[in-house]
């Protein structure tokens, strides 16, 4: 038997020894090749994957910029707050929790699926479940920790409007982003679920507002149950800016304690040289805070439904007929055009009215007011006055002229929600509605006093008083910074400024020898009854002081107010709480203004007005 | 010389570097953020430990020649506990869906595959000892590839793939080390590998015609030539039934092994976390019970198939290198020990060891790094698991018998 034949040989069995080790040794490198691979060349890559696979992120939600008064006192500032969330694999796990959560917090099946809506968007993320929780509802949950393993628990900035109220149409409020917004671009970068600013300033200046949202990473377990709050390195939210406005926040606060609480109605308060909007205020008013961590249906449904629609902000946001307002505007084009002069005197003098075809267009006083000029008429608003200088004129000229004056543009103020006014482009309007030659001057009769196929926001007539304050410049209102640039000046020589700011001041001080308070500085304004077929007339007064160098024009509304002289006394009273301060404004007591009743006739209703203005409207024009 | 003097120094070393290796790391599976039942493993390994060190003190004092003598006994009593399992087995653990498990009054006593494996080892070692000179035909190694085939079969019923497999190992290494020709080796693997290959008609095709090429070369007996192209071809076509047959899980398994990604939540997800583990611990770890992917239970089984991905994952490539180092240093001892053994039964024997665990540790290794399909397979002195460990013990036990005949008997190699 040769050595080849043996198996066991020692020789034999020293050679398959060899090379048994060599194919293990083989098989090793190799086992070793790939965990280099793994370990070494692809670190990066799981590195990232087990990171991914045990933290979740969490959005940080930013602290909104605060909001600020001229003199840095707070409109709108944070305090902290919680937020709840749960973080769940599958929809049916945290439908299981949700149902946890019940004994706790009660949620409606449209919010259950608000939230399995929000967790589709992003389940890897912790879903929100309740916004601004009460700390009650946090402690017994942050107990139960143990049945509700995807629990997270969030604090949050949470908006405060200190005044409430007060500000509400001038900061708006908040509310989650909807599925549409997030469409836009100012939205793009935000997610399902964010809290974003739905009108006023919160909504003008959501992008300096709102800041960055951070993260922070919760760790997880394999079944998506939290095991850690802190993760890992967050990435730290950066506050919103700082947004100074250029609101009087002691002057708003004092026209939201004056206003007589039975009106509805608006007023503006604004620096006429700059456009700089003092205070801004609407009544009805809502409470702003209700909104912070997503209002309760029943609550937004009540505002919704409430006839005195408290959510509309009726500084900018409704027309209404200017009524005498308009007569300045009247006067003007007539000055401009060369019609007039300010002692030109008309033909018929005032006998309480005035024939117009087959019509008797009354004036506001049944006696009259005999013959006047300019200055007079306006300062007694003498209807009749202003019928004859609106025939003059002729209804192209006034649309022309109107359209210069700025009756058809917006405001161009930086809040959102601003409405144009009505005012008819050319005769063709007429014509549309009326039809070709089946319409009279009589048109230009209810024109020139304010009435007819006109309608203006209480800022758009705010800002034309404010260009006569200053002397033809108009300014652009503003809270925080103009929008547009201001348009072109209206052409007012200084003869024209001086005397109808005169006659502005007469309209006030013609009567006011009673009015001790006021002695030493002069109001300018003018009054405004708007005629509401629906109800009783609606009562306008805007107004500028001191008259000689006009640093506020303050405009008011009083929806069924009767007369402007209902608002006078509280435009006087913001005035003397701007220019003379709160020791000289807290006697209670109103200033004893006498102001003439003006009231414009009542035309005989027009059988109904097509293609009119918006629904907006309140008082629907005749 | 006193008989401890006598004992093979390098192997014990190496065998309790492995041990206290594998226990701390079973020590940092059970360091969890949630309740896992991995918390006390360690604790229970270390009870096994003591057991296994007594067995392997009681193994020790056999002689090769009683070994030799009792093999046929215990080979059957091998099987016969195998049948037993099938019939009253029960599942548990990470098999807890199969009936691998040998229960007495409720009290599980251990998986009977592991104690199988060595009484085949020792059976083999019999039978092929016994014949001095190599095999010269397929033919002859038929008695053999039955010796193995039978407990491969009742353990691959029970249903346990990997510990079948580990039959396999044992099978090709002993025949190799009985100087059967690697040419009779790759012709009786090639039914598998045909099996294997039909995967895909194309690389069928061409293993059928590496095969032919291969028979002409090596030119066996004509009808063990034809018998082999035969059942080469047969496994080409049962491949589909038989896939087809095989359990969902098993499916699946092999599925995710070639792409893990087609169901990552669910049957892929033992080897993208495997991976992910592994990958994430980078060249030096993540630091000693700091795993993120064990604590927050990612990686599943890491107490026991997957222990070598905590390994990887807090100790880095470091600790792999070294865990890798140190098996490949014990495989060569124990090739070593079957060198010099004096006898063909006693080499057959340690080398019939070397066999069972290398398959262990290159499948269990393997499966962690997707090199190779998941097959619930322990690796050793790591994986929590009394009778593996018990099972592994007695065989180094075995192993250091064999080594002290050798040195008593003066033997050198040549």
């Amino acid at each position: 038997m040769n050595l080849g034949r043996q198996a066991f040989h020692p020789f034999h069995l020293a050679h398959r020894g060899q090379v048994a080790f060599l194919f293990l040794a083989v098989i090793f490198a190799l086992l070793t090749v790939q965990f280099l691979r793994l370990q070494v060349v692809e670190y990066d890559k799981y590195q990232l994957k087990s990171e991914s696979n045990r933290l979740r992120p969490v959005p940080l939600t930013a602290p909104r910029g605060v909001i600020l008064d001229r003199k840095g006192r707070v409109i709108a500032e944070n305090i902290p707050g919680y937020s709840v969330l749960l973080l769940a694999y599958r929809a049916d796990s945290l439908r299981a929790m949700l149902r946890r959560l019940e004994p706790f917090v009660t949620l409606d099946s449209e919010a259950v699926r608000r939230i399995l809506a929000r967790h589709r968007t992003a389940p890897y993320e912790p879903t929100l479940v309740v916004k601004d929780a009460p700390f009650a509802l946090v402690s017994a949950l942050e107990e139960r920790r143990g049945v509700l393993p995807g629990l997270v628990i969030q604090t949050e900035p949470k908006r405060l409007y200190p005044d409430s109220g007060a500000v509400a149409h001038l900061v708006g409020y908040l509310g989650e982003v909807t599925e549409h917004e997030l469409t836009t671009p100012l939205f793009a970068e935000r997610h399902a679920g964010a809290i974003v600013g739905k009108v006023g300033l919160e909504r003008a200046y959501e992008d300096s507002l709102r800041g960055s949202d951070g993260v922070r990473f919760v760790e997880v377990d394999a079944l998506g149950r939290v095991v850690r709050d802190e993760g890992a390195e967050a990435l730290p939210t950066e506050p919103g800016r700082i947004i100074h406005t250029t609101i009087d926040l002691d002057l708003q606060l004092f026209l939201d304690s004056i206003w007589p609480r039975q009106y509805r109605g608006a007023m503006v308060a604004m620096d006429p040289r700059s456009g700089a909007i003092l205070a801004l205020y609407s009544s009805p008013t809502y409470d702003p805070n209700a909104f912070v961590g997503g209002i309760a249906r029943e609550r937004w449904n009540a505002l919704n439904e409430d006839p005195a629609r408290p959510l509309l902000n009726r500084a900018i946001s409704t027309r209404y007929p200017p009524a005498s307002t308009f007569k300045l505007a009247t006067a003007l084009m007539g000055l401009q055009r060369g019609i007039v002069r300010m002692d030109t005197h008309m033909p018929q003098p005032c006998r309480g009215g005035m024939q117009f075809g087959n019509r008797f267009f009354r004036c506001w006083r049944p006696e009259g007011h005999g013959s006047l000029d300019l200055v007079g008429a306006i300062a007694s608003s003498c209807d009749v006055y202003f019928y004859q200088l609106g025939l003059r004129l002729g209804v192209p000229y006034m649309l022309a002229d109107g359209d210069t004056l700025g009756f058809r543009a917006t405001s161009g103020v930086d809040l959102p929600g601003e409405i144009g006014p009505a005012y008819p482009s050319s005769t063709e309007y007429y014509d549309r509605i009326y039809g070709r030659g089946r319409w009279t001057n009589a048109v230009a009769l209810n024109l020139s006093i304010g009435q007819g196929e006109n309608a203006q926001t209480l800022i758009n007539m705010v800002r034309f008083y404010a260009g006569l304050a200053n002397g033809g410049h108009v300014p652009t209102p503003y809270v925080v910074a103009p929008r547009v640039p201001a348009p072109p000046p209206m052409r007012l020589s200084d003869s024209t400024f001086l005397t109808v700011r005169q006659a502005l001041i007469n309209v006030v001080e013609s009567g006011t020898a009673r009015g001790a308070r006021l002695a030493d500085l002069h109001l300018a304004g003018k009054t405004g009854t708007a005629q509401n077929p629906h109800g009783d007339d609606h009562g306008w007064f805007v107004g500028f002081a001191p008259a000689e160098a006009p640093t506020i024009v303050v405009g008011g509304i009083m929806e069924h107010g009767l007369h402007g002289t209902t608002v006078a006394p509280y435009v006087a009273r913001i005035v003397e709480r701007f220019l003379l301060g709160a020791e000289r404004s807290q006697g209670g007591e109103f200033v004893p203004l006498a102001i003439p009743r003006d009231s414009a006739p009542r035309p005989r209703l027009l059988d109904s007005l097509p293609g009119g203005p918006t629904a907006d409207v309140i008082g629907r024009l005749p | 010389m006193s008989r401890f003097a006598r004992l093979d120094r390098p192997l014990v070393l190496i065998t309790f570097v492995l041990l206290a290796y594998g226990l701390l790391v079973l020590y940092s599976a059970g360091q969890t953020d949630i309740p896992t039942p991995a918390a006390h493993a360690w604790q229970r390994q270390l009870v096994w430990f003591v057991a296994g060190l007594a067995c392997a003190v009681v193994a020790m004092r056999f002689s090769p020649r009683v070994l030799e003598w009792v093999a046929p006994a215990c080979y059957a009593a091998g099987l016969l506990i195998l049948v037993v399992t099938l019939a009253v087995g029960t599942g548990a653990g990470t098999a807890a869906s199969s009936k691998s498990w040998l229960a007495i009054g409720g009290v599980r006593l251990g998986q009977p595959a592991e104690l199988a494996k060595l009484t085949t080892v020792l059976m083999l070692a019999r039978y092929l000892a016994s014949r001095r000179v190599p095999a010269a035909s397929l033919r002859e190694l038929l008695i053999p590839v039955l010796i193995a085939a039978v407990p491969a079969g009742l353990v691959m019923l029970q249903p346990d793939l990997g510990s079948a497999l580990v039959f396999a190992g044992i099978l090709f290494a002993m025949l190799y080390w009985a100087a059967v020709p690697v040419r009779f080796l790759v012709l009786l693997a090639s039914p598998v590998l045909s099996l294997v290959l039909a995967f895909s008609t194309w690389s069928w095709g061409v293993w059928i015609f590496l095969l032919c090429a291969l028979l002409i070369l090596w030119r066996p007996f004509i009808w063990e030539g034809l018998a082999v192209l035969g059942a080469n071809l047969a496994m080409g076509i049962v491949a589909l039934p038989l896939w087809q047959r095989l359990a969902t899980y098993q499916q699946h398994r092999l599925i995710s092994f070639l792409n893990p990604d087609v169901d990552p939540r669910a049957t892929g997800w033992h080897i993208i976390q495997s991976k992910i583990a592994i990958g994430s611990g980078g060249f030096l770890g993540k630091g000693f019970t700091l795993g993120s992917q064990k604590r927050l239970a990612f990686l599943p089984a890491q107490h026991t198939d997957f222990i070598f991905a905590v390994v990887g994952e807090e100790l880095g490539f470091v600790g792999i290198v070294a865990a890798l180092a140190l098996f490949l240093l014990l495989l060569a001892t124990l090739i070593r020990v079957a060198r010099r053994c004096p006898d063909p039964f006693g080499s057959l024997v340690a080398f019939g060891i070397v066999g069972v665990f290398f398959t262990h540790i290159f499948e269990n290794i393997g499966m962690t790094a997707n090199v190779m399909p998941i097959t619930g397979i322990p690796l050793p002195f790591f994986s929590y698991g009394g009778s593996f460990l018990v099972t592994c013990m007695v065989a180094i036990g075995l192993c250091l018998r064999l080594a002290r005949e050798g040195k008593e008997l003066g033997y050198r190699e040549v």
